[in-house]
């Protein structure tokens, strides 16, 4: 089984939508969609269900082309953003309504909907109507709706983005257990790269209708092609510097730091990605470099601090673990981990041998 | 810390309770004044206690007025929802058709009662209007001044031609606000159009329906001005409704006492059905 997008396009008037893009998502696989708001997602989900038209290109599955067959005919179920459920059903009905379109007898839908309500614990309220729940459970529902029938494609288009932060993540470390040992491909959409990180499997880094990178997860993370990619699965954003390679010793262009490198790339001008968790107030790596700043905002979250600070005539995020109080305006030293830079070259591609 | 009792506030209550009591308390307590005494010249009255309310609820004119009341007030509900709602589903969702079926239905709603009764009146007129004349040349005998079905034809006719729209508008900004993704998942599911109306539309709608079933009783069971100006509530007695009948009263023959009793009935009986409606048609509702 499997997914593939061959030179699929996407135009609405004269806007592009979806530039050309080729896709191919492997059987049992969760493959995540990231990217910001606008970049593609939905649409891209859309043409992958049946729900909208390529303008161009074929979708194809289990080597089938099956561009133009309608979303009824596909097997595939939907998740959306907002909680989508039957309002006048109850939650039992709501999750046994895709059944009972088809025609699966009534033992049967009993046994699924029990099965699958245990699953996402919602056994307690399968005579509550959605509008009787909490937002968590209204989206606990609609994700058993979309789990009750065997679909092909389980679809899910950021699912947790309107729920509160304590039910998002206790749903978020549910989802990847929920596909486990199932015969799909699940596809997710997310702004967050922290989800992208938390369910693993493939991600695919979406930037204004185009495919930037698609792997494994933790390649595209450590190994992002390109600046674009990078800067898509950052949160906080990247750092980016430009700096001047002379022979061993490479420096930024607007500060005195250099460092040295041991590499064989031509001499000239990069840019420097530095992830904002690379520069903390503590030393890490072998390699650590001393930057000096004054500190701009500082920002304590439960456990991690978030300081923003100016160096030469660049603002850093910086991202340390632990509670470091920083006053703002002050000067202050923080350390970067050399070893884990990213370096990229006036195309914006990843230069790795540096 | 003890509290301090300051009765000034009392003071920003005044504005609000003397405009309450000029548009409603006054005028109702005058009613309700008139409802248990006898009137007679120079401000004379005596005390009737319950009699005219005995009087209206026992004779047999106010239960031919509620009769008709009541019938006109269903027919009108029974037509005007449903075509509202089928009107509403077959507007356009978008482009300039919206704004021209939004103006046009919104048209009837902006003239005047007086002036679509008078319309209405002349439109159907048997010999000269477009309506009864070209019913008359179709080779129906229709006179609306004369016969009586006629007259509620005419009558249900033009409430229909008037308040329609307000049913379509309040329906379209239901069905407006429903979110694509739910046609999106219905279809996905593959649910029939019958079952997207019924199990999506209709439900997603519930609150604005609400609105305008409620409005809609209340304006259709007290309406007068239209059919005050288009048939008088003849021919006879055959489209005096509630309002017409009591302005006959308390107008015409002056009896003010019961005409007052009357008003008060009328009064509680919209008060009553409205409220049993609303809370019927909310429970259940919760915080969604």
């Amino acid at each position: 089984m499997s997914l593939e997008l061959r030179s699929v396009e996407k135009k609405v008037g004269q806007e592009t939508h979806i530039y050309e893009t080729n896709l191919k998502f492997e059987k049992n696989t969760i493959n995540v969609l990231l990217g910001s708001t606008l970049a593609g997602k939905t649409t891209l989900m859309q043409i992958m269900a049946g729900l909208d038209k390529p303008t161009n290109g074929e979708i194809w599955f289990n080597e089938k082309n099956v561009t133009g067959v309608k979303v009824q005919k596909r097997n595939v179920s939907m998740v959306y953003q907002q909680f989508i459920n039957y309002p006048n059903f109850n939650v039992y009905d709501n999750i046994a309504s895709p059944l009972k379109i088809t025609g699966v007898d009534s033992n049967e839908i009993k046994n699924r909907v029990g099965k699958v309500a245990e699953l996402l614990k919602l056994s307690p309220m399968l005579n509550k109507r959605p509008n009787e729940l909490s937002g968590g459970q209204q989206q606990r529902t609609a994700l058993a709706r979309a789990l009750v029938k065997d679909s092909d494609l389980i679809l899910l288009d950021e699912p947790l983005a309107n729920l509160d932060f304590k039910l998002r993540e206790e749903l978020r470390e549910e989802l990847p257990k929920l596909f486990e040992d199932r015969d799909c491909i699940v596809v997710y959409a997310t702004t967050e790269p922290s989800d992208a990180l938390l369910i693993g499997g493939y991600t695919a880094t979406l930037l204004e209708g185009k495919i930037v990178q698609h792997g494994k997860t933790l390649e595209v993370y450590n190994k992002p092609n390109s600046l674009q990619s990078a800067q898509v699965f950052s949160d906080p954003p990247m750092n980016i510097a430009k700096i001047k390679k002379e022979g061993d010793v490479c420096s930024l262009i607007s500060d005195q730091l250099s460092w040295k490198v041991h590499s064989k790339l031509k001499d000239g001008e990069y840019k420097v990605g530095i992830r904002p968790h690379n520069i903390t107030t503590y030393k890490e790596g072998s390699n650590s470099l001393e930057i000096s700043g004054k500190v701009l905002i500082s920002e304590l979250s439960g456990s991690e601090s978030l300081i923003h600070f100016t160096n030469g005539d660049l603002n850093w995020v910086s991202l340390s673990n632990g509670i470091h109080q920083k006053n703002v305006g002050e000067q202050t030293k923080l350390f970067m981990n050399s070893d884990e830079f990213l370096y990229f070259d006036e195309t914006n591609k990843l230069v790795n041998n540096v | 810390m003890n509290k301090t009792v300051n009765q000034k506030a009392w003071l920003f209550v005044i504005p609000v309770f003397v405009l309450v009591a000029f548009n409603a308390i006054i005028p109702l307590m005058t009613v309700v004044n008139y409802a248990f005494q006898e009137t007679f010249g120079n401000n004379v009255f005596m005390w009737e206690g319950t009699r005219w309310f005995k009087q209206i609820l026992l004779s047999d004119r106010f239960h031919a007025a509620l009769g008709r009341q009541i019938l006109f007030t269903l027919i009108i509900l029974f037509i005007q929802i449903p075509l509202g709602i089928f009107i509403a589903l077959t507007m356009p969702k978008e482009g300039i058709g919206v704004s021209v079926c939004l103006v046009l239905m919104s048209m009837p709603l902006l003239i005047p009662w007086n002036v679509v009764g008078a319309m209405w009146n002349i439109f159907a007129l048997p010999d000269i209007g477009f309506l009864g004349h070209s019913l008359n040349a179709l080779g129906f005998d229709y006179n609306f001044t004369q016969q009586s079905g006629d007259a509620w034809f005419t009558t249900v006719l033009m409430d229909v031609w008037h308040w329609t729209s307000l049913v379509v508008l309040l329906s379209y900004a239901g069905l407006r606000s429903i979110q694509p993704a739910y046609y999106q998942a219905a279809e996905i599911d593959g649910a029939s159009r019958w079952s997207v109306f019924r199990h999506i539309e209709l439900p997603k709608m519930k609150k604005v329906l609400t609105i305008a079933i409620l409005l809609r009783f209340m304006d259709s069971f007290m309406i007068y001005t239209e059919p005050f100006v288009l048939t008088g509530g003849g021919p006879g007695n055959a489209t005096a409704f509630l309002s017409i009948d009591l302005v006959k009263m308390a107008l015409g023959q002056f009896d003010l006492g019961p005409a007052a009793a009357m008003s008060l009935i009328y009064f509680f009986i919209v008060l009553t059905v409205c409220w049993v409606f609303y809370n019927l048609m909310m429970k259940n509702e919760g915080q969604s």
